[in-house]
């Protein structure tokens, strides 16, 4: 057992809960992987014999729907839907990630507030302001940040869906009217925030541009000697 | 709570005027601000009114969230913040900046009072609504306690859970619990009231005394005295 991070101080009732489990997160851009990274590592942690509990942004049952209904009627602004993930990750921290981790779970997470905080950025959103939303997030044991190259990632995305989704393309900050460009220049946007984030928080970047095996391996074998490590 | 501090917004001058209305339940703040909007209506001034929690888009979240009793203080903070920032983006500033007089029945002062009375970090939430502009006047409904509770009590409605404050396990009595979780936000009122110049109504006076005394002050904003300066000023 030992006690909680937080990054700040907004949830006073949670501030002295005892922790047993790891938490580690995946970080990256659509289409870099993420997903798969997170079951390849899933069987193998289990195969180990460590429970291993998954989360990710936009999955609490409580607003995860009502924010795909208002993004697709184009309606809110942007400080509306920041605070509309904002609820939902909450929801999903308090609810999902903290209880995990109390029973001792590993909690692997696509994605946190990092992607959050990068995406309110390049919308011009302060970010001392988004420091301050967020504050009551829980500090990870290991946040990595899968780093692939926005014209690969293109390829990666096409592969997968034959089309660019519209919120990832960035098309909301009109950076271009080729869809294309639109979306490698906001990747790029999104991969400056992540390496200006990099430092204060801790973020292990990966090189995303390699075959899905060579980036687990890279992956699994850090895992592993964070969890050999805390054996000592 | 200045919107400038915001890179995201650029400065367009307001040209209208923000005007809230603050104070628990019972306090007579919602029946104030509907006769100041008649008024300004029959005085044909662009008005606009908006209520607290009221966004369509998020109201349906909320409500299936309140029902689940799924939400925390946290939880039950951001969506009301989420709220908030819906009407602030999509109603409130847009309205300001075409001139309305937009009235608000309860405004950033309510979350304060609210979320830290269910022990959110007063600094956390306050940032969280610094994009906020702030209003012209607040007026603070201000009763006694017992009154309040009373006006709200007398129809023995059915309080709802989160409304009477049951999450807070303050007493397992809906209306016990109730009149404790008003006397804290009244504590949270009284502490604001100071910090943000707050402009005092007494609530219980009657409602025409209340009303002209609002009317009196709120006349001094309106755009039509404005303009009639100005034209003096530019006919000499």
């Amino acid at each position: 057992m030992r006690k909680a991070v937080f990054y700040g101080h907004a949830i006073p009732y949670l501030e002295d809960i005892e922790i047993k489990g790891r938490f580690i997160i995946i970080e990256g851009p659509d289409g870099s992987g993420r997903s798969t990274q997170i079951e390849l590592l899933s069987s193998k942690l289990e195969a180990d014999g460590h429970a291993v509990l998954n989360a990710g942004l936009r999955r609490s049952e409580l607003i995860g729907q009502g924010i795909l209904e208002a993004k697709r009627n184009f309606v809110l602004g942007r400080k509306t839907i920041s605070l509309f993930y904002a609820a939902d990750f909450a929801d999903q921290l308090e609810n999902k990630i903290i209880p995990g981790l109390r029973s001792g779970y590993i909690v692997l997470s696509d994605r946190y507030i990092y992607t959050l905080m990068a995406r309110e950025a390049v919308r011009g959103i302060s970010s001392s302001w988004s420091h301050n939303l967020y504050g009551f997030a829980l500090r990870p044991d290991i946040v990595f940040y899968l780093d692939v190259d926005p014209n690969e990632l293109v390829h990666r995305v096409f592969k997968k869906n034959s089309y660019l989704d519209y919120y990832e393309s960035g098309t909301d900050l009109r950076l271009s009217d080729n869809m294309l460009e639109s979306f490698v220049m906001y990747q790029k946007l999104l991969s400056k925030e992540f390496k200006r984030m990099q430092k204060r928080y801790n973020i292990v970047s990966i090189d995303g541009n390699r075959s899905v095996s060579e980036i687990n391996e890279d992956l699994q074998r850090r895992i592993d000697d964070y969890l050999q490590s805390l054996k000592v | 709570m200045d919107y400038k501090k915001n890179n995201t917004e650029k400065i367009i001058p307001l040209k209208g005027k923000l005007i809230v209305v603050e104070g628990i339940d019972g306090s007579g703040k919602s029946t104030q601000l509907r006769l100041l909007e008649k008024w300004l209506i029959s005085r044909n001034i662009p008005v606009f009114f908006t209520e607290w929690n009221s966004s369509e888009t998020v109201k349906q979240i909320t409500k299936k969230g309140k029902k689940s009793g799924r939400l925390t203080p946290i939880t039950f903070s951001l969506l009301h913040a989420t709220d908030f920032a819906d009407r602030y983006e999509r109603n409130i500033l847009p309205l300001l900046h075409a001139g309305y007089i937009v009235l608000a029945d309860r405004y950033v002062y309510t979350a304060y009072a609210r979320d830290i009375v269910r022990g959110c970090n007063p600094n956390w939430v306050k940032k969280i609504y610094e994009f906020a502009i702030k209003p012209e006047i607040v007026f603070y409904f201000k009763v006694p306690i017992d009154i309040a509770v009373d006006r709200i009590l007398a129809g023995r409605p059915r309080l709802k859970y989160y409304e009477a404050g049951m999450d807070l396990n303050l007493s397992n009595d809906p209306y016990e619990s109730y009149r404790i979780f008003q006397s804290r936000i009244i504590d949270q009122y009284e502490s604001l009231s100071i910090s943000e110049n707050f402009t005092i109504v007494d609530g219980t006076m009657e409602i025409e005394e209340s009303q002209s005394f609002l009317r009196s002050i709120v006349s001094k904003l309106l755009p039509l005295n404005i303009t009639k300066n100005t034209r003096r000023v530019t006919r000499i």
